[in-house]
């Protein structure tokens, strides 16, 4: 049975807003076993960043709070430890990628600079030693003249190749989990291949768990092991893989399934679109959150906010309803 | 030539934007070169799908046909009629007959304008009704695009970005038009709010017929909603066929990457797929590589790709392809 490295329970994490609370995350709970890519999908505003945000302590608060819940990473919980004691697990053991490679690095300073300096903090090194280890993870990441590029700033650097260096900056220091929000969104579909095939060959070599946040489930399902589904601030299904694409239960899941066209298919069928639109969280639902946009909502669904289930082995499902048969479960 | 089935017809259209140097004397030291010399026609009612990476030129491609930037050289036949001399009056009258989508619903919406004054506008500049015209048409589009038409006094920004892409596309709608451009959109929208706004250019195309030229990034939309499909690649069309003819038989090395490099949502099928990975990034579209484009990304470029121009052939009946080696590859 392999280790379970993170375990998240009950999650909640709201900000005060000029109109009000938001309530972004309303109690999620997952774990991530060693060795195991966990994809995390869901539209924007569904609360699949602000999970992993406030996990890492992140959340800068005021307006953000954590509400609720445990981060539990091998046995100490990320949500009560010190400030300092977090900041050592932070782009040490645990790291993160994000969407937006341009913003993420600092203009002014030069590559070199940026990836050594985890390096610095976490493992002591000298500036010398760590512009040299540098080198090497620009080199193990496909930086052609990583010798050379490390005095370059972000700037001169393509998209595609600033992306590698932040993975670069991100393994550096040998994380046990990778963390990665949306990262090839900004990418084209050529560039988005080799950052996928990229990080699936060094989690295979360097044998880390990664959790990889996305709205496309065609990524995911290349690159997944277990596939969770957010809406509203809540896991709303949760299942293996093959299990989810082959048999989606919840009717969101069904929907978004059925409104992406495919490459590989020929025949012209008209989109199953979802009717309406995301919630506005400004209160926590106290029904089903999918309930006004789903075809299969019951009384019941408007009445009382289904949690998540065992539905299978392994399968897991916030529904009242059985969309086989149209009934309540 | 002539063919009666063609709205639009495009020749050799080039488009370059100057770079400048110097603070008072500015003198022109090199140019972009955006579109590279593009021919391709559409037909009426049916949907072109125009693809590439960001940078490739698709969308100065769309905005070039409808004279928004004047090309550089070339033509644009818009019914027999060349778009590239007519000026003033002449060109309104014809842009009637096109209208165009833009990507960014937040945007392309005057923020200071309501729904009623956006979608009425066209029908103000084109002097076609009046008043409570105006108001009665701006109600019959709000209803057609799938909105209430008590909306029409309120401001955009009371709107998400799928009601907004659908305020986008009643406004396009307004004027009649034949030919409209629709530049990325969907692509700032969410997948299920994507799926409602694509079915809805669908039905319309259907009850209206019209003919789109769809530019898009995503190559399984873009293969849901089109006829035919080109293939842009920094500046030039490296291959077009119909839509099926492409993605089955894709010659193109650039496009057999392309289609390649999409994940498709069903992990069994993604276990058996094997991915072309391209290297490096599209070179500066300031200083294109000589010969053939694609050369330098290119696992097959020999000597004569970077010394000859691939010439525009069609390799099959109605499939065309710029590639030296188009047929011999594996």
């Amino acid at each position: 049975m392999p280790e379970v490295l993170l375990d998240v329970q009950d999650l909640e994490t709201q900000f005060r807003t000029s109109d009000g609370i938001v309530y972004a995350v309303n109690g999620v709970s997952f774990h991530l076993q060693e060795g195991e890519t966990l994809g995390i999908v869901g539209e924007s505003g569904c609360g699949k960043s602000v999970t992993m945000l406030s996990l890492l302590r992140l959340i800068p608060s005021p307006p953000g709070k954590i509400a609720n819940g445990k981060a539990l990473f091998l046995g100490q919980d990320l949500l009560t430890i010190s400030d300092e004691a977090v900041r050592q697990i932070r782009g040490g053991q645990i790291s993160m990628i994000f969407q937006d490679p341009m913003t993420s690095f600092n203009p002014v300073l030069t590559i070199g600079r940026q990836v050594s300096e985890p390096l610095e903090i976490h493992l002591g090194m000298s500036h010398k030693e760590a512009l040299n280890r540098v080198v090497e993870l620009l080199d193990l990441v496909g930086i052609p003249n990583a010798q050379d590029r490390i005095n370059d700033y972000p700037h001169q650097f393509s998209g595609g190749m600033r992306q590698r260096v932040m993975i670069a900056m991100a393994l550096s220091c040998n994380p046990q989990i990778l963390i990665a929000d949306e990262p090839t969104t900004a990418l084209d579909v050529t560039i988005q291949a080799q950052i996928v095939e990229l990080v699936k060959r060094l989690r295979d070599e360097v044998g880390m768990s990664v959790i990889w946040i996305t709205h496309d489930l065609g990524i995911i399902a290349g690159l997944a092991d277990r596939v969770a589904v957010m809406y509203g601030g809540y896991i709303i299904e949760e299942a293996p893989v093959k299990e989810l694409y082959s048999h989606p239960q919840h009717p969101y899941t069904i929907g978004l399934l059925g409104s992406l066209p495919r490459l590989d298919r020929k025949q012209h069928h008209r989109l199953t679109s979802i009717d309406g639109l995301p919630p506005v969280l400004y209160e926590k639902p106290h029904y089903c959150p999918f309930a006004p946009r789903c075809k299969f909502a019951v009384e019941k669904c408007r009445k009382e906010n289904p949690s998540l289930e065992k539905y299978d082995t392994s399968h897991y499902l916030a529904c009242w309803v059985d969309t086989e048969t149209g009934s309540e479960r | 030539m002539t063919n009666d089935n063609v709205l639009l017809r495009v020749e050799d259209l080039v488009k370059h934007f100057p770079i400048n140097q110097g603070i008072i004397i500015q003198r022109q030291v090199g140019a972009v070169h955006a579109v590279d010399g593009i021919s391709f026609d559409i037909h009426r009612s049916e949907t072109l799908g125009l693809v590439g990476e960001s940078g490739c030129g698709k969308s100065t491609t769309g905005r070039t046909i409808l004279q928004l930037y004047r090309p550089t050289s070339g033509h644009v036949y818009f019914d027999e009629i060349d778009l590239v001399n007519l000026k003033g009056n002449d060109l309104r009258k014809m842009r009637r007959r096109m209208q165009m989508i833009f990507q960014d619903p937040y945007a392309s919406l005057n923020p200071r304008m309501t729904v009623g004054e956006i979608i009425g506008e066209p029908l103000v500049v084109h002097t076609i009704s009046h008043g409570k015209a105006i108001e009665r048409r701006v109600a019959e589009l709000l209803e057609l695009v799938g909105l209430n038409p008590a909306f029409a006094n309120r401001y955009p920004h009371e709107f998400s970005g799928g009601q907004r892409q659908r305020i986008g596309v009643a406004r396009a709608l307004a004027l009649q038009p034949d030919l409209i451009v629709c530049d990325e959109p969907i692509s700032a929208l969410d997948v299920s709010i994507q799926a409602q706004v694509v079915n809805l250019l669908e039905d319309l195309q259907k009850q209206f017929g019209l003919t789109y030229l769809f530019i898009a990034h995503d190559l399984s939309m873009v293969r849901h909603i089109s006829n035919r499909v080109a293939v842009m690649y920094l500046g030039i069309i490296v291959e077009l066929a119909e839509q099926n003819e492409l993605y089955d038989n894709p010659y193109h090395p650039y496009t057999q990457a392309l289609l390649s490099a999409v994940p498709i949502p069903d992990p069994s099928v993604e276990d058996r797929r094997r991915r072309i990975i391209l290297e490096g990034d599209v070179p500066s579209p300031v200083n294109p590589p000589s010969g053939c484009r694609f050369r330098t990304r290119c696992k097959f470029a020999k000597e004569i790709c970077s010394v000859e121009k691939p010439e525009w052939r069609e390799i099959q009946p109605d499939h065309f392809v710029a590639c030296h080696f188009a047929g011999e590859l594996g």
